[in-house]
Protein backbone atom coordinates (compact mmCIF):
# COMPACT_ATOMS: atom_id res chain seq x y z
CA UNK A 1 0.00 0.00 0.00
CA UNK A 2 1.15 3.13 -0.95
CA UNK A 3 -1.39 5.64 0.66
CA UNK A 4 -3.34 5.88 3.50
CA UNK A 5 -6.56 5.94 1.54
CA UNK A 6 -5.39 2.80 -0.28
CA UNK A 7 -4.98 1.33 3.59
CA UNK A 8 -8.50 2.88 4.33
CA UNK A 9 -10.53 1.21 1.63
CA UNK A 10 -9.12 -2.20 2.71
CA UNK A 11 -9.67 -2.37 6.09
CA UNK A 12 -13.06 -1.02 5.38
CA UNK A 13 -13.91 -4.30 2.88
CA UNK A 14 -13.15 -5.97 6.33
CA UNK A 15 -16.23 -3.94 8.17
CA UNK A 16 -18.68 -4.54 4.90
CA UNK A 17 -17.65 -8.69 5.02
CA UNK A 18 -18.45 -8.39 8.37
CA UNK A 19 -21.90 -7.48 7.75
CA UNK A 20 -21.97 -3.56 8.54
CA UNK A 21 -24.25 -1.02 7.97
CA UNK A 22 -23.08 1.85 8.80
CA UNK A 23 -19.39 2.30 9.00
CA UNK A 24 -17.58 5.41 10.47
CA UNK A 25 -14.28 6.92 8.91
CA UNK A 26 -12.71 9.54 10.77
CA UNK A 27 -9.32 11.37 10.09
CA UNK A 28 -7.73 13.70 12.50
CA UNK A 29 -4.57 16.16 11.52
CA UNK A 30 -3.32 17.85 13.72
CA UNK A 31 0.16 19.68 12.69
CA UNK A 32 0.73 21.37 16.16
CA UNK A 33 1.11 17.62 17.85
CA UNK A 34 2.70 16.54 14.98
CA UNK A 35 -0.34 13.51 14.78
CA UNK A 36 -2.59 12.22 11.86
CA UNK A 37 -5.00 9.63 13.59
CA UNK A 38 -7.34 7.30 11.17
CA UNK A 39 -10.17 5.70 12.74
CA UNK A 40 -12.28 3.15 11.40
CA UNK A 41 -15.78 2.64 13.63
CA UNK A 42 -18.29 -0.43 12.69
CA UNK A 43 -21.33 -2.06 13.93
CA UNK A 44 -20.23 -5.24 11.92
CA UNK A 45 -20.03 -9.05 13.88
CA UNK A 46 -17.06 -7.96 15.53
CA UNK A 47 -14.44 -10.18 17.14
CA UNK A 48 -13.52 -12.49 20.19
CA UNK A 49 -10.77 -11.28 21.66
CA UNK A 50 -8.67 -13.62 20.85
CA UNK A 51 -9.41 -13.07 17.40
CA UNK A 52 -9.14 -9.98 17.48
CA UNK A 53 -5.65 -10.52 18.63
CA UNK A 54 -4.30 -12.66 16.08
CA UNK A 55 -5.92 -10.76 13.64
CA UNK A 56 -2.28 -8.72 13.46
CA UNK A 57 -0.78 -11.84 12.52
CA UNK A 58 0.16 -11.51 8.86
CA UNK A 59 -0.18 -15.43 8.83
CA UNK A 60 -3.88 -15.45 9.97
CA UNK A 61 -6.26 -14.81 8.00
CA UNK A 62 -10.75 -15.64 8.53
CA UNK A 63 -10.31 -16.90 4.77
CA UNK A 64 -9.58 -20.22 3.32
CA UNK A 65 -8.43 -18.92 -0.41
CA UNK A 66 -5.22 -18.04 0.76
CA UNK A 67 -2.86 -18.73 4.12
CA UNK A 68 -2.12 -14.91 4.83
CA UNK A 69 -4.07 -11.85 5.65
CA UNK A 70 -2.22 -8.73 5.33
CA UNK A 71 -4.71 -5.60 5.97
CA UNK A 72 -4.52 -4.96 9.08
CA UNK A 73 -0.61 -5.79 9.75
CA UNK A 74 0.04 -3.75 6.90
CA UNK A 75 -1.60 -0.74 8.73
CA UNK A 76 -0.14 -1.59 11.56
CA UNK A 77 2.94 -1.07 10.41
CA UNK A 78 2.43 2.03 8.16
CA UNK A 79 1.41 3.76 11.56
CA UNK A 80 4.24 2.06 13.75
CA UNK A 81 7.21 3.03 11.69
CA UNK A 82 6.13 6.41 11.96
CA UNK A 83 6.63 6.86 15.65
CA UNK A 84 2.88 6.34 16.02
CA UNK A 85 0.36 3.60 17.04
CA UNK A 86 -2.38 1.48 16.56
CA UNK A 87 -4.94 -0.45 18.01
CA UNK A 88 -7.85 -2.42 17.09
CA UNK A 89 -10.79 -2.89 19.90
CA UNK A 90 -13.64 -5.81 19.00
CA UNK A 91 -16.95 -6.69 20.83
CA UNK A 92 -18.28 -10.11 19.51
CA UNK A 93 -21.89 -8.96 18.24
CA UNK A 94 -21.42 -5.04 18.68
CA UNK A 95 -18.52 -4.45 15.85
CA UNK A 96 -14.65 -3.35 15.79
CA UNK A 97 -12.76 0.09 16.16
CA UNK A 98 -9.64 0.39 14.62
CA UNK A 99 -7.09 3.46 15.39
CA UNK A 100 -4.14 4.02 13.83
CA UNK A 101 -2.06 6.94 14.54
CA UNK A 102 0.97 8.45 12.77
CA UNK A 103 3.69 11.04 13.29
CA UNK A 104 2.12 13.51 10.69
CA UNK A 105 5.61 15.18 9.58
CA UNK A 106 7.57 11.67 9.77
CA UNK A 107 9.32 11.00 6.76
CA UNK A 108 8.17 7.66 6.14
CA UNK A 109 4.60 8.66 7.01
CA UNK A 110 2.56 7.50 3.70
CA UNK A 111 0.92 10.00 1.51
CA UNK A 112 -3.44 10.59 1.94
CA UNK A 113 -3.55 9.93 -1.19
CA UNK A 114 -7.11 9.90 -3.23
CA UNK A 115 -9.71 9.84 -0.70
CA UNK A 116 -12.30 10.78 -2.85
CA UNK A 117 -11.52 7.61 -5.10
CA UNK A 118 -11.51 5.35 -1.99
CA UNK A 119 -14.99 6.86 -0.70
CA UNK A 120 -16.58 6.73 -4.21
CA UNK A 121 -15.20 3.07 -4.48
CA UNK A 122 -16.93 2.40 -1.16
CA UNK A 123 -20.38 4.13 -1.58
CA UNK A 124 -20.45 2.54 -5.04
CA UNK A 125 -19.68 -1.34 -3.82
CA UNK A 126 -21.88 -1.16 -1.01
CA UNK A 127 -24.88 1.23 -1.69
CA UNK A 128 -26.84 -0.31 0.99
CA UNK A 129 -24.19 0.22 3.61
CA UNK A 130 -23.81 3.55 5.54
CA UNK A 131 -20.78 5.96 5.44
CA UNK A 132 -20.10 8.45 7.63
CA UNK A 133 -16.88 10.44 6.68
CA UNK A 134 -15.37 13.27 9.16
CA UNK A 135 -12.25 15.16 7.88
CA UNK A 136 -10.38 16.99 10.51
CA UNK A 137 -7.62 19.73 9.39
CA UNK A 138 -6.03 21.81 12.06
CA UNK A 139 -9.70 22.66 13.25
CA UNK A 140 -11.20 23.04 10.02
CA UNK A 141 -13.67 20.06 9.44
CA UNK A 142 -15.20 18.22 6.21
CA UNK A 143 -18.43 15.57 6.52
CA UNK A 144 -20.04 13.30 4.27
CA UNK A 145 -23.21 11.24 5.84
CA UNK A 146 -24.73 8.71 2.93
CA UNK A 147 -27.49 8.32 5.02
CA UNK A 148 -28.20 12.71 4.58
CA UNK A 149 -27.65 11.89 0.64
CA UNK A 150 -30.08 8.72 0.39
CA UNK A 151 -32.79 10.57 2.11
CA UNK A 152 -32.52 13.58 -0.26
CA UNK A 153 -32.36 11.43 -3.13
CA UNK A 154 -35.30 9.37 -2.26
CA UNK A 155 -35.87 6.63 -4.97
CA UNK A 156 -32.90 7.60 -6.80
CA UNK A 157 -30.08 5.02 -5.95
CA UNK A 158 -26.99 6.53 -4.16
CA UNK A 159 -24.94 4.28 -6.57
CA UNK A 160 -26.11 6.15 -9.73
CA UNK A 161 -23.12 7.47 -11.84
CA UNK A 162 -24.36 11.11 -11.73
CA UNK A 163 -24.90 10.74 -8.00
CA UNK A 164 -21.09 9.12 -7.84
CA UNK A 165 -19.36 12.09 -9.45
CA UNK A 166 -21.34 14.26 -7.37
CA UNK A 167 -20.28 12.87 -4.29
CA UNK A 168 -16.24 12.54 -5.67
CA UNK A 169 -16.25 16.33 -6.87
CA UNK A 170 -18.01 17.16 -3.07
CA UNK A 171 -15.34 15.28 -1.20
CA UNK A 172 -12.64 16.74 -3.49
CA UNK A 173 -14.14 20.38 -2.77
CA UNK A 174 -14.51 20.39 1.03
CA UNK A 175 -10.83 18.49 1.72
CA UNK A 176 -9.11 20.98 -0.74
CA UNK A 177 -10.89 23.94 0.87
CA UNK A 178 -9.96 22.51 4.60
CA UNK A 179 -6.65 21.73 3.47
CA UNK A 180 -6.77 18.42 4.27
CA UNK A 181 -3.41 15.79 3.59
CA UNK A 182 -0.76 19.17 2.87
CA UNK B 1 -17.45 23.88 8.02
CA UNK B 2 -17.34 22.52 4.21
CA UNK B 3 -20.70 20.95 3.44
CA UNK B 4 -23.01 19.25 1.01
CA UNK B 5 -24.44 21.22 -1.59
CA UNK B 6 -28.27 19.82 -1.35
CA UNK B 7 -29.47 22.13 -4.05
CA UNK B 8 -26.95 20.76 -6.55
CA UNK B 9 -28.37 16.89 -5.39
CA UNK B 10 -32.04 17.77 -5.84
CA UNK B 11 -31.34 18.94 -9.36
CA UNK B 12 -29.07 15.96 -9.76
CA UNK B 13 -32.22 13.80 -8.22
CA UNK B 14 -34.91 15.60 -11.12
CA UNK B 15 -32.68 14.66 -13.74
CA UNK B 16 -31.94 11.33 -12.89
CA UNK B 17 -35.38 10.27 -11.83
CA UNK B 18 -36.99 9.82 -14.89
CA UNK B 19 -34.76 7.18 -16.33
CA UNK B 20 -36.65 4.23 -16.97
CA UNK B 21 -33.89 1.62 -16.71
CA UNK B 22 -33.70 2.90 -13.09
CA UNK B 23 -38.15 2.10 -11.99
CA UNK B 24 -37.72 -1.36 -13.92
CA UNK B 25 -34.79 -2.56 -11.79
CA UNK B 26 -33.23 -3.96 -15.09
CA UNK B 27 -29.56 -4.08 -14.49
CA UNK B 28 -27.93 -5.51 -17.99
CA UNK B 29 -24.36 -6.32 -16.96
CA UNK B 30 -22.90 -6.82 -13.06
CA UNK B 31 -19.29 -5.48 -13.37
CA UNK B 32 -17.29 -6.97 -10.35
CA UNK B 33 -14.18 -5.03 -9.29
CA UNK B 34 -12.34 -7.30 -6.98
CA UNK B 35 -10.97 -5.04 -4.08
CA UNK B 36 -8.97 -7.29 -1.47
CA UNK B 37 -5.79 -6.12 -0.06
CA UNK B 38 -4.01 -7.87 -3.33
CA UNK B 39 -6.04 -6.20 -5.21
CA UNK B 40 -5.98 -2.77 -3.94
CA UNK B 41 -2.03 -3.03 -3.65
CA UNK B 42 -2.03 -3.68 -7.13
CA UNK B 43 -4.18 -0.75 -8.46
CA UNK B 44 -7.62 -1.86 -8.31
CA UNK B 45 -9.12 1.63 -7.29
CA UNK B 46 -7.79 3.23 -9.69
CA UNK B 47 -9.25 0.10 -12.28
CA UNK B 48 -12.88 0.99 -10.28
CA UNK B 49 -12.01 5.06 -11.08
CA UNK B 50 -11.72 4.47 -14.48
CA UNK B 51 -14.71 2.17 -14.78
CA UNK B 52 -16.74 4.59 -13.22
CA UNK B 53 -15.48 7.47 -15.62
CA UNK B 54 -16.39 5.57 -18.31
CA UNK B 55 -20.11 4.54 -17.17
CA UNK B 56 -20.70 8.46 -16.42
CA UNK B 57 -19.42 9.44 -19.37
CA UNK B 58 -21.45 6.81 -21.79
CA UNK B 59 -24.12 7.66 -19.75
CA UNK B 60 -25.96 4.08 -19.53
CA UNK B 61 -27.64 2.87 -17.33
CA UNK B 62 -27.79 -0.60 -17.23
CA UNK B 63 -24.57 -1.64 -15.70
CA UNK B 64 -24.14 -1.62 -11.99
CA UNK B 65 -20.59 -1.86 -10.55
CA UNK B 66 -19.75 -3.44 -7.22
CA UNK B 67 -16.68 -4.71 -5.28
CA UNK B 68 -15.81 -8.19 -3.57
CA UNK B 69 -13.16 -9.55 -1.85
CA UNK B 70 -10.24 -11.78 -3.00
CA UNK B 71 -10.84 -14.78 -3.85
CA UNK B 72 -7.06 -16.19 -3.40
CA UNK B 73 -5.87 -15.64 -7.31
CA UNK B 74 -3.60 -12.80 -4.99
CA UNK B 75 -0.66 -13.15 -8.00
CA UNK B 76 -3.13 -12.49 -11.05
CA UNK B 77 -4.78 -8.98 -9.63
CA UNK B 78 -6.52 -6.71 -10.41
CA UNK B 79 -9.08 -8.91 -10.84
CA UNK B 80 -12.73 -7.65 -12.63
CA UNK B 81 -15.72 -10.02 -13.19
CA UNK B 82 -18.22 -9.49 -15.95
CA UNK B 83 -21.68 -10.89 -15.38
CA UNK B 84 -23.34 -10.03 -19.23
CA UNK B 85 -27.50 -11.00 -18.05
CA UNK B 86 -27.98 -14.49 -19.18
CA UNK B 87 -24.78 -15.01 -20.06
CA UNK B 88 -21.26 -16.81 -18.43
CA UNK B 89 -18.98 -14.20 -16.04
CA UNK B 90 -15.90 -13.21 -17.44
CA UNK B 91 -12.61 -13.41 -15.22
CA UNK B 92 -10.28 -10.39 -16.46
CA UNK B 93 -6.49 -10.81 -14.71
CA UNK B 94 -4.06 -8.01 -14.69
CA UNK B 95 -6.41 -4.96 -15.73
CA UNK B 96 -5.03 -1.47 -15.37
CA UNK B 97 -6.88 1.76 -16.52
CA UNK B 98 -6.23 1.47 -20.34
CA UNK B 99 -7.33 -2.24 -20.51
CA UNK B 100 -10.69 -1.52 -17.78
CA UNK B 101 -11.61 1.01 -20.46
CA UNK B 102 -11.12 -1.38 -23.41
CA UNK B 103 -13.73 -4.13 -21.87
CA UNK B 104 -15.89 -1.63 -21.00
CA UNK B 105 -16.56 -0.47 -24.30
CA UNK B 106 -15.89 -3.76 -26.41
CA UNK B 107 -17.32 -6.14 -24.13
CA UNK B 108 -19.59 -4.24 -21.44
CA UNK B 109 -21.44 -1.99 -24.17
CA UNK B 110 -20.72 -4.52 -27.57
CA UNK B 111 -21.05 -8.12 -25.94
CA UNK B 112 -17.04 -8.92 -27.42
CA UNK B 113 -14.80 -11.08 -24.93
CA UNK B 114 -11.94 -9.46 -24.53
CA UNK B 115 -9.58 -12.71 -24.20
CA UNK B 116 -6.05 -11.50 -24.46
CA UNK B 117 -7.07 -10.03 -20.42
CA UNK B 118 -9.22 -13.10 -19.82
CA UNK B 119 -8.07 -15.39 -17.13
CA UNK B 120 -11.36 -17.43 -17.01
CA UNK B 121 -15.17 -18.21 -17.89
CA UNK B 122 -16.90 -19.37 -14.84
CA UNK B 123 -20.33 -20.96 -14.29
CA UNK B 124 -22.88 -17.92 -13.24
CA UNK B 125 -23.96 -17.67 -10.46
CA UNK B 126 -26.22 -14.95 -10.02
Amino acid sequence: MLELSMNILDIVENSTRAGASLIKISITEDRGDDILRIEIVDDGEGMKPDIAEKALDPFYTSKDVRRVGLGLPMLSHAAKITGGRFTIESTKGKGTVVTADFGHSHIDRQPLGDMPGTLVTMIAGNPRVDFVYTHLSDGESYALDTREIKNELEDVPIDHPKVIQFIRENIRDGLKEIGAGR
Amino acid sequence: MAKLKIEDLKKIKERVQGETALRAGTRRVKVTVHMGTCGIAAGAREVMDSLMNEIEESGVTDVVVTTSGCMGLCSREPEVTVEILDQDPIIYEFMNQNKMRQVFKRHVLEGEIQTPFALAKTKGQS
